[in-house]
């Protein structure tokens, strides 16, 4: 005799399931046109033209490289450690693929009897700790490929990497613990929630302002972007980590950074600014449901394209400056927005503090 | 050899002033990539699109002749003597009165320029008395072997031999 099964259960695990398969696909063509609009943008910006040659603008040119890159010779160096040689670059991937798991991109829609369709995979009350911590493990494929791959650079560049990365976490939690602490709450979807409902997103605010700034700069930190890109430097360490690299697993690397910059830049929408506002309850469920998803995706936009605005014109910072501008500037600073807003949060007359 | 200055680097100043110092030259920059990123590329389709060269680039020679199909070189051998590269070989002879090649009393029996020594600065053109020789507006000579880098007489003739490739992008 069978135990009954709960198809409602069933219904939503495949669901889940069905959702993580369309994000991980989604994040990867994603990934895939970001490098086509970076190769862009970074051509306009430098007076070129940028791919042009396969398929009409050069559309297909991401399909191009990745037909070239799955197609290339693996190569792993003979003193390598094979093992983690091979781990590496599955350890910087696949995190940056399930933090989009918490993350949501609309408003659910309610659907009567219950039920609603939701625009996140999961939405758990530790949203914000989950994607932070995931994003934390990242930085150990990093580290594991620049020493699995017995070579000076990349092991200097593994180095960095891990220097970089906690430093710049620190500045990254502060920052994004202030609109924690304006929120009262670590779930994501209460946090836009909580700025829709008042119709004020948390950039708006002084002390958000102040957060958005160190969490963008720290994000661009964590996410390997120019100017702060140490761990890669090709003119210094011929690549950094990934120079023992090619073929497939090189494209994980690659893949890794990209989606992490999304990740980045869907934490930052969704803290700071407002996720999915202006769609807001007040356009009737249904109408904000699906307009929500394209806001979101057009603020993701925005930031990836000041990413590559970024890139094309900064030079890279030296070592110590990034370390000192990380540990000497964004931290204290960071720190004292966060006493300065938990402050405002305590002490203020009830009528001045807007989420009372 | 002229020496960099080395400067002192400046004092320390105030950190408020440096740091907004600092972020309105990464503003400027922005600033400047951004008004980039909305003008028009300058970049030639090359192989589509032909530059549009000036009149007097040195390209690939050419040996003019007068309007009575003569040539004008007169086997002198000046631009021998001036090329710096050693590219040029002219061999002289008398020319036969009974069938002129040239308009006078010597032609060139042999002429080669070998193409991989050439650095096209011109100076045979200049050294020439008879205006024989041109430098041309093509630039597309590369070529698969060393052996047909050396242009003979033939080749560098007007009107070009068959090898010549297309530049009807030129004028006459």
């Amino acid at each position: 005799m069978l135990a009954a099964i709960d198809w409602n259960v069933v219904f939503i695990v495949l669901l889940a399931f069905v959702k993580a398969f369309v994000i991980v696909n989604a994040l990867l063509v994603a990934f895939a046109y970001m490098t086509w609009t970076e190769r862009k943008v970074m051509g306009r910006m430098q007076v070129r033209i940028g791919p042009n040659r396969v398929g009409p603008f050069g559309l297909l040119q991401p399909i191009a490289d990745g037909i070239k890159l799955a197609l290339k010779e693996d190569i792993t160096p003979s003193q390598a450690n094979v093992w983690i040689h091979t781990i590496a670059p599955l350890l910087s991937l696949v995190p940056a693929l399930i933090i989009f798991a918490v993350i949501p991109i609309g408003p659910s829609i309610p659907l009567g009897d219950n039920r609603s369709w939701t625009w996140y995979i999961a939405n758990i009350n530790v949203g914000f700790l989950y994607a932070t911590a995931i994003a934390s493990l990242g930085v150990y494929g990093i580290v594991l490929a620049g020493w699995a791959s017995n070579n000076k650079y990349s092991l200097l560049g593994g180095l960095r990497a891990s220097a970089q990365m906690i430093s710049y976490e620190l500045p990254q939690g502060l920052a994004a613990l202030s609109v924690i602490v304006m929120a009262g709450t670590i779930n994501l979807y209460e946090i836009v929630e909580q700025q829709n409902r008042n119709f004020l997103p948390y950039v708006l605010l002084p002390t958000g302002l102040v957060a958005f700034v160190i969490y963008l700069i720290s994000g661009i930190a964590e996410a390997n972007r120019a100017p702060f890109d140490l761990p890669e430097a090709e003119g210094e360490l011929g690549a950094g980590f990934h120079t023992e690299y090619s073929g497939f697993k090189w494209s994980m690397f690659f893949m890794a950074e990209y989606v992490n910059m999304v990740n980045i830049a869907a934490l930052a929408v969704v803290l700071f600014l407002g996720g999915w506002w202006p769609a807001v309850d007040q356009l009737g469920p249904v109408l904000a449901g699906i307009l929500g998803p394209i806001i979101f995706i057009l603020k993701l936009a925005l930031f990836v394209f000041f990413y590559i605005w970024l890139r094309s014109t900064l030079p890279r910072l030296r070592f110590d400056r990034l370390m000192a501008l990380g540990w000497k500037v964004l931290l204290p600073l960071a720190l004292a927005n966060l006493v300065l807003t938990a402050l405002w949060v305590a002490f203020w007359p009830i009528g001045w503090w807007p989420f009372a | 050899m002229a020496f960099v200055e080395l400067k002192a680097p400046p004092p320390p100043g105030n950190p408020v002033s440096e740091a907004v110092a600092d972020l309105t030259a990464i503003a400027k920059g922005l600033g400047l990539t951004l008004r980039y990123f909305f003008t028009k590329p300058v970049t030639l389709q090359y192989p589509e699109e032909r530059p549009s060269l000036p009149a007097r680039h040195r390209g690939r020679h050419e040996l003019e002749r007068h309007e009575n199909g003569l040539e004008k070189c007169v086997g002198c051998e000046l631009c021998a003597l001036a090329c710096p590269a050693k590219a040029i070989f002219v061999q002289g002879a008398e020319n036969p009165p009974e069938a002129p090649i040239s308009i006078g009393e010597r032609y060139a029996e042999t002429y080669v320029v070998n193409m991989i020594r050439c650095i096209f600065c011109g100076f045979c053109v200049e050294a020439c008395p008879t205006e024989a020789l041109q430098l041309k507006r093509v630039f597309e000579l590369a070529d698969y072997s060393r052996e047909s880098m050396i242009f003979t007489k033939e080749m560098l003739l007007a009107p070009r031999p068959k090898r010549e490739r297309e530049d009807s992008w030129l004028p006459g």
